[in-house]
């Protein structure tokens, strides 16, 4: 048994310790919004907060987590109203869709590091998320946008 | 030829895209409610809008004009879509196609991407056909409805139905009004002959009131929470887990023994299938099963299985381009296309120069980032349920028919969001394994994952090319005949051979491996010789590959264009502007061609102009370079024309690019905003397939399978981009595809413009350009 917290609820889960989180996470917990694309922690589908650290679960494995705090897509925020997934629904970011749950992950924890990028800060990190539908130049202006949202927010006290 | 080939592609039945129509029609006024699927719970994703998939239900009566949609007693409006979902947002654009006809407001319209189903006709979702095939059809099913509700109405009144008019759900006769909630719930009955069907009066273009507005997909918020439902989330009670062990070749490999015993370790282990497929798509494979996915992944690490390959386990990618340039010499291979004059002999003969080059381009994975997958099991009617998102479900349910030994009858696809499609799920040969696995196991539901490298070794990738050109000039250096010889592995000619036209000389062809040769320039005597290449076919399942066979015809013609005009000292662009004279076979014609190529001549000058092409002042080794296609087929031009600006770096031949312009006239636009989103998306593949992606064919299978050495490209060198749309009121073409299409030869020709080095196979890579340099 491997207890953890994801999303704010306790869990335990009963697989063996070298599964990798993301399939602990799909299967075992039922959270199927964090996506499986490569395998090997370079296209950023994967992307989940652990200790709010954005992580490659698919190759972090269970046992790594036991007493951590995930965060996973459905646990961003209650009504998904986060400001990120807000400027990714304004700027209608999403095309397939399947890589939108790691660039939101990603995107959020870069804003969390540096809540005011640059542009060369944000290709420099998200460049580590692959769109296959090329949706690159909208996730560029959707971080711009929610850091703009985020850091006003926080102006405004 | 292309209409014809394509009505076949999309009607089971023969004849035109409009039999689709009478097809839908012939279902008259029903007032029950319409159920689709099984009822066993599953978690398919019929409706993108709502968080957990189901589509709507209808309230009370309902009214159903066609096969397409439904009105119910409150007002609601539910379209059936048959197409897939994977980014391009096609059933909201299809929705309000209808919706704009229906005189609906839009927030009372609702979609379902149906589960398969005889009723619907063909399923197929590629070749930007999409939005193209269903204008007329779902026009004329929303007049169907507004006619009738009108009627109705008119009829309750006792007025002239001609003066009433309908809006937002209600009609009116300028003195009483009904809302269609309340006309449904009264009751309708109302059919229309195929003739009154086809006289139904369409709302003229400046009345249309959702068609070209800004309106949100509705499969987006759930893309932004993680609720969207792909076919790797599908789930089904019981399940197990089912991987892959492919055999060493794509066909013709069978298993010789199989060792499962360090696998008995392996907690979750069940067992090791080795398939039995009458259908004949994956002979020699071997599933191994486990109550988790990675009890079977570990499993199948251990499991020691034998094979007696196929004949092509050794083949390599100069292999074939050697067959390719040899069937190319050959000039008794090969279709000769319908061109206005295919026969160049006289033209060559005569001529008083002649430049040739040769282009090649390198295998191309489709590597859409959800990897295949099905979830197949037999349900409590007996139904085989294949789970899994799909692009053409009508070509592959013959082919498990055959391999679960039922009737296609008793099989059905369900729907789920594409994890991106780019034309690798057309060929739905990924769900054979999966339905085979659950028939060993008698129909227990098996949840078959590919990983992506078995993804990228099972993938229909684009086939490698090779392309010889050739133009002759005479004396006043005016061109006077043109060649494309073109050879590759041939998509249509191994999965559905039947669907090939045949040239001029009788032979058959694959039009996906040779439209864009077929262009729309006027250079006297043209001949088109589209070669397929038999060890490529042999050896990988050739695919159709975002923008297929145009997205390789076209980097040959569009480079080749440049360096005719060097050639004869002409500017790259007025010599195009010389050849696009819209005469004779290029004057175009209706409803898809209006104008020819004086729209491709538009687009041309346009980009040329958003760019500063000719007149930018730019600093050293740095140039635009321009190209211009017509996007898919000429049977549906979607006209279109790219700059891209380059800066290389003479000591490392790095390209730098810089700036991409594009310029398209697709007719009336139906959805601004995906479509500016599909064309970006499609020339930012046009950039990935020209200087980031390429892999090769050693040992009778693709050498790169992930993405530590498969390279597709990044937010880090995605330039920026300006897009624009020329103002039509024509037949809206297709979009997925023709942005893909004009952004190689651009970057060449730019690379050309900047450097002077020419550079001929695709991907262009900085030892490439180094190399080109130094020659």
């Amino acid at each position: 048994m491997i207890k953890f917290e994801i999303n704010g609820r306790s869990v335990s889960v009963d697989a063996d310790p070298d599964t990798p989180l993301l399939w602990a996470i799909r299967d075992e917990i039922g959270l199927t919004g964090t996506k499986f694309g490569c395998g090997i922690g370079m296209c950023g589908a994967c992307t989940v907060h652990v200790g709010g650290r954005a992580t490659r679960s698919c190759i972090t494995a269970l046992s790594d987590v036991e007493g951590t705090k995930i965060t996973t897509i459905e646990g961003l925020d209650d009504q998904a109203n986060h400001p990120v997934q807000e400027a990714w629904r304004n700027l209608r970011v999403p095309q397939c869709g399947y890589c939108q749950s790691g660039q939101i992950m990603q995107a959020v924890a870069l804003l969390q590091d540096i809540p005011a990028p640059t542009d060369d800060d944000i290709d420099a990190v998200m460049t580590g998320n692959l769109c296959r539908c090329m949706t690159y130049p909208r996730i560029r202006q959707a971080v711009r946008e929610a850091a703009t949202a985020m850091t006003g927010a926080q102006d405004n006290g | 030829m292309g209409n014809k080939l394509l009505s076949r592609f999309t009607n089971s039945s023969s004849a035109t895209p409009n039999d689709m129509t009478r097809r839908g029609f012939l279902v008259s006024m029903t007032a029950a409610g319409v159920a689709f699927g099984f009822p066993r719970a599953s978690s398919a994703a019929m409706d993108p809008a709502a968080p957990n998939g189901v589509p709507v239900e209808s309230v009370g009566e309902t009214f159903e004009p066609t096969l397409w949609y439904w009105i119910d007693s409150e007002g609601r409006v539910n379209v059936n879509i048959i197409r897939a979902e994977m980014g391009q947002h096609v059933g909201t654009a299809i929705a309000r196609i209808l919706a704009d006809e229906l005189e609906v407001a839009w927030e009372d319209v609702n979609i379902t991407h149906v589960d398969s189903a005889e009723k619907w006709g063909t399923m197929v979702t590629g070749g930007s056909w999409s939005v193209w095939q269903s204008w007329p059809i779902y026009r004329q099913a929303g007049a169907a409805g507004r006619t009738a509700l009108i009627e109705a109405a008119a009829t309750g009144w006792g007025v002239d139905p001609a003066d009433c008019t309908a809006r937002d759900g209600t009609v009116t006769d300028g003195t009483n009004s009904i809302t269609y909630a309340e006309l449904v719930s009264a009751g309708l009955s109302r059919s229309f002959s195929e003739d009154e069907l086809k006289a139904l009066p369409l709302k003229p273009h400046s009345e249309l009131r959702l068609v070209g507005k800004d309106v949100t997909a509705l499969d987006i918020a759930n893309k932004t929470n993680g609720k969207a439902i792909y076919g790797l989330d599908a789930k089904v009670d019981g399940m197990v887990y089912g991987v892959p062990m492919l055999p060493p070749t794509r066909l013709g490999s069978s298993v010789t023994s199989v060792d499962d015993s360090a696998a008995k370790d392996v907690k979750g282990y069940l067992q090791t299938l080795t398939l039995d497929d009458p259908s004949g798509t994956v002979p020699g494979w071997v599933v191994v099963l486990g109550e988790t996915l990675m009890a079977a992944k570990w499993a199948s690490q251990v499991i020691k299985v034998e094979w007696a390959a196929g004949d092509t386990a050794n083949v390599t990618e100069a292999e074939i381009n050697g067959l390719s340039r040899a069937l190319i010499a050959d000039t008794t291979k090969g279709a000769i296309l319908a061109t206005e004059t295919p026969d160049t002999a006289d033209a060559f003969d005569k001529a008083t120069n002649v430049i040739e080059a040769e282009y090649t381009t390198q295998t191309v994975l489709h590597f859409q980032l959800e990897p295949v997958n099905a979830t197949v099991f037999q349900n409590e009617d007996g139904i085989w349920e294949i789970h899994t998102g799909n692009q053409w479900q009508s070509l592959i349910l013959p082919t498990l028919s055959t391999a679960l030994g039922v009737p296609a009858d008793r099989i059905t696809m369900r729907t789920y969001m594409l994890g991106g499609g780019f034309g690798r799920r057309l060929n739905g040969d990924y769900t054979v394994p999966a339905a085979l696995a659950s028939k060993a196991v008698g129909g227990k539901p098996v949840k078959l994952v590919f990983f992506r490298e078995d993804d990228a070794q099972f993938d229909s990738p684009r086939s490698p090319s090779v392309q010889k050109l050739r133009m002759a000039f005479d004396t006043d250096n005016a061109v006077v005949g043109m060649e494309h010889h073109a050879a590759a592995g041939w998509p249509t000619g191994v999965v559905v051979p039947s669907f090939m036209p045949k040239g001029v000389n009788g032979e058959p062809y694959d039009p996906f491996a040779i439209d864009g040769a077929d262009h729309w320039y006027s250079v006297g005597a043209h001949r088109v010789r589209a070669i397929s290449n038999d060890l490529a076919n042999k050896t990988f399942r050739p695919g159709w590959l975002r923008s297929v066979g145009p997205g390789w015809t076209n980097f040959a013609v569009e480079s080749f264009m440049d360096e005719a005009a060097h050639q004869v000292g002409a500017d790259p662009v007025e010599f195009r502007l010389q050849h696009l004279k819209a005469e004779g076979y290029n004057a175009g014609s209706a409803p898809n061609a209006v104008g020819g190529a004086s729209r491709q001549a538009a687009v041309l000058r346009k980009v040329a102009e958003m760019s500063g092409y000719g007149t930018a002042e730019l600093p050293a080794d740095t140039a635009i370079g321009i190209a211009t296609t017509f996007g898919q087929a000429r049977s549906m031009p979607t006209w279109t024309a790219g700059a891209v600006q380059v800066h290389i770096d003479r000591e490392t031949g790095e390209i730098d690019v810089q700036k991409m312009w594009l310029a398209f006239d697709c007719g009336t636009v139906v959805d601004p905003d995906s479509a500016h989103a599909q064309c970006e998306g499609a020339a930012l593949w046009g950039l990935s397939m020209a200087l980031y992606e390429g892999t090769t064919f050693e040992n009778g299978n693709v050498v790169d399978r992930n993405l530590a050495t498969y390279t597709p490209l990044r937010m880090i060198d995605t330039p920026e981009m300006d897009i624009a749309f020329v103002e039509s009121t024509e037949v809206p073409v297709g979009l997925g595809e023709p942005g893909t299409t004009v952004i190689a030869p651009a970057i060449a020709n730019a690379i050309y413009n900047a450097v002077g080095a020419r550079l001929r196979s695709l991907p262009i890579r900085p030892d490439d350009v180094l190399a080109a340099l130094n020659a």
